[in-house]
């Protein structure tokens, strides 16, 4: 594929601006341990993308989005009262959620595939995200959308960084810990709203959660892990687009979560910090240091009775 | 018997042996491991169809039961390398089933297995694809797999009873007692797997989850009992099978999407009155204690 369409470079630039942006998300979720609520909500944001396209009767991706927002908060306050009113533990109550608002939404979407007009909505690309069918208005919504996550992170850096990890002394020194709570889902819901068009709602938890732990083998350092996260991000989200390309019809979700398994890999592998070589040379260097010493054997490991 | 009565016998078999697994499966605090395996199981499916260009029961069990312990070693392997668990769950099945996804969008590709099928089911194609079997006449493939699975299933949970609710309560008395915790752990992995494979071509690969946790949390609200737990978990199971059923014939729609809603329309209603840990009782206590205290 030679010289790339003038389309073909929107939904690139775009799907850039929406990794980088899901990558720096990713880094919040990862030190909150949340990963897999992003997966939860993803899901939960279905039946709002389905229910947003019936009131129309047409797609209109400010509507549908709207709708995606709210089932997701919807779904997000769902998990927050399971495990506040009952003895349901949060995991579990993922999981209802999870499953039981997709399969709310797999119920609307059936009837609406049989509305007349509604085979032809494309609805069905949400499920496994289709870039191709995005329409330059799309792409300029999710463009600016992720624009304004990065400036948010820019501008409020040091907010974050307290409020991740010193909670206790950013409440200390006024910084609200409901307004950063209600920041941080704001974002998180926003990031995988836009992001369902063109990765799906199965597989959008992925560009959240694996750019920000692979960012993880090669700093310790916050700063450093949000710049690596949101390389990562955009990285897979332009390669597994590119890919999908290539292919007739080919969903765009599962190409970008194989990029990112890619760099994980990498990452995993060669990882400055954490990743197995280093790890290796260093047992062995240790292992060098040690055997002049002559280290004498404990008789207790050799599994000998007690003298 | 009727094409209406198979479906609805698939649909209750699996709302039964998914309610056996889940209840141990939540108690084991393992809910979002079974959203990771019943998603790689999808590409256990497309591999064994792969190599040997059917889609038979016994090569799909096999396959997904490789995929599904794959995902539990993985998840383990990445954990004990300083990954957080939920992170570690969150890579490795998203890894899987997207190369599961693209293997099917790019070599697989035709009315067997598709896309559609691996997410939501085809529980009315259930009835056409029968097999013969010794005493029974002919019977649809997929009601005979889940059979073997819910025997299997129901009596490894009855066998090991005992063994079953010391590892979910107490793993460090069980190690102590010289059970083989880590065993035990890699059998139910594998038994979660086998369960989701025979559940999939009715509800496919993300219903399924509602019909293994939602029974099971349902449950979990009404008993402090195990074996009443199990009871009602997979009464529950049924119960919602059949619910989702009519609600899909009235609305004419999705029957796998209709039982996953009705799951949790079931965990609504547990929610908010069971006697034992619904919220309605909870309030009218903590109310009654309050107005003791005043007194």
């Amino acid at each position: 594929m030679t010289g790339l369409t003038h389309n073909a470079l929107w939904v690139l630039a775009s799907m850039l601006m929406l990794g980088t942006a899901a990558g720096l998300a990713g880094c919040f979720a990862y030190w909150k341990r949340q990963s897999l609520m992003s997966d939860a909500l993803a899901h939960a944001a279905l039946p709002g993308v389905v229910i947003g396209f019936a009131i129309l009767g047409f797609k209109s991706l400010p509507v549908m989005l709207l709708g995606a927002a709210a089932s997701a908060l919807l779904g997000a306050w769902a998990v927050t009262a399971i495990r506040a009113h009952s003895r349901v533990k949060e995991d579990t109550a993922m999981g209802i959620i999870l499953s039981v608002f997709f399969g709310l939404g797999i119920m609307l979407l059936t009837m609406v595939n049989r509305m007349p007009g509604g085979g032809q909505s494309g609805l069905n690309g949400f499920i496994f995200g289709q870039a191709a069918a995005m329409v330059r208005q799309d792409m300029r919504t999710m463009t600016a959308v992720a624009a304004v996550v990065l400036l948010v992170v820019l501008i409020s850096f040091k907010e974050w960084k307290l409020y991740l990890f010193d909670p206790a002394f950013a409440r200390g020194i006024g910084l609200s810990g409901r307004l950063m709570e209600a920041a941080y889902l704001t974002l998180l819901v926003v990031i995988i709203v836009i992001g369902i068009q063109a990765v799906g709602v199965i597989l959008m938890a992925a560009l959240l959660i694996i750019p920000a732990v692979s960012a993880r083998y090669w700093t310790n350092a916050f700063g450093t892990m949000l710049a690596l996260s949101a390389l990562f991000g955009g990285g897979a989200g332009v390669a597994g687009t590119y890919v999908s390309t290539l292919g007739d019809g080919w969903p765009t979700g599962p190409f970008i979560v194989i990029a990112a398994a890619g760099i994980f890999l990498l990452s995993l592998v060669f990882g400055t910090r954490k990743g197995l070589f280093v790890k290796a040379m260093q047992r062995r260097a240790q292992m060098r240091r040690l055997k002049p010493q002559a280290v004498r054997r404990d008789p207790l490991a050799e599994g000998e009775a007690l003298p | 018997m009727s094409y209406d009565g198979w479906i609805l016998l698939t649909a209750s078999l699996v709302g039964l042996v998914c309610g056996l697994v889940g209840a141990l499966l939540i108690l084991r605090r393992m809910a979002m491991m079974a959203d990771a395996i019943s998603h790689s199981v999808l590409l256990g499916i497309v591999i064994a169809y792969l190599v040997t260009r059917e889609l038979s029961g016994a090569h799909m069990l096999l396959g997904a039961a490789a995929a599904g312990l794959l995902t539990a070693v993985l998840v383990q392997w990445l954990h004990a390398r300083g990954v957080q668990q939920e992170a570690s769950i969150g890579i490795v099945f998203t890894t899987l089933f997207a190369i599961g996804v693209v293997l099917i969008a790019t070599q697989v590709g035709n009315a067997h297995l598709d896309v559609q099928h691996a997410l939501m089911g085809e529980i009315t194609f259930i009835p056409w694809e029968t097999t013969r079997v010794p005493g029974l006449g002919e019977i649809p493939e997929a009601v005979l797999t889940l059979l073997i699975v819910l025997l299997v299933v129901g009596g490894l949970i009855a066998a090991f009873y005992k063994e079953w609710k010391i590892t979910s309560f107490d793993p460090a008395l069980a190690a102590a007692l010289g059970i083989p915790v880590a065993f035990m752990h890699y059998l139910f992995m594998t038994m979660i797997s086998v369960t989701a494979v025979a559940a999939f071509d009715a509800v496919g690969a993300v219903m399924v989850i509602a019909m293994l946790i939602t029974p099971a949390a349902a449950a979990y609200l009404w008993t402090d009992r195990l074996s009443v737990m199990l009871l009602l978990s997979g009464l529950f199971g049924v119960l919602a099978a059949f619910a989702g059923y009519a609600a899909a014939w009235v609305l004419d729609t999705s029957i796998s999407g209709s039982m996953a809603f009705a799951t949790g329309v079931l965990f609504l209603i547990s929610f908010l009155i069971s006697p034992r840990h619904g919220l309605a009782a909870r309030r009218l206590r903590a109310h009654a204690a309050a107005g003791r205290l005043k007194s």
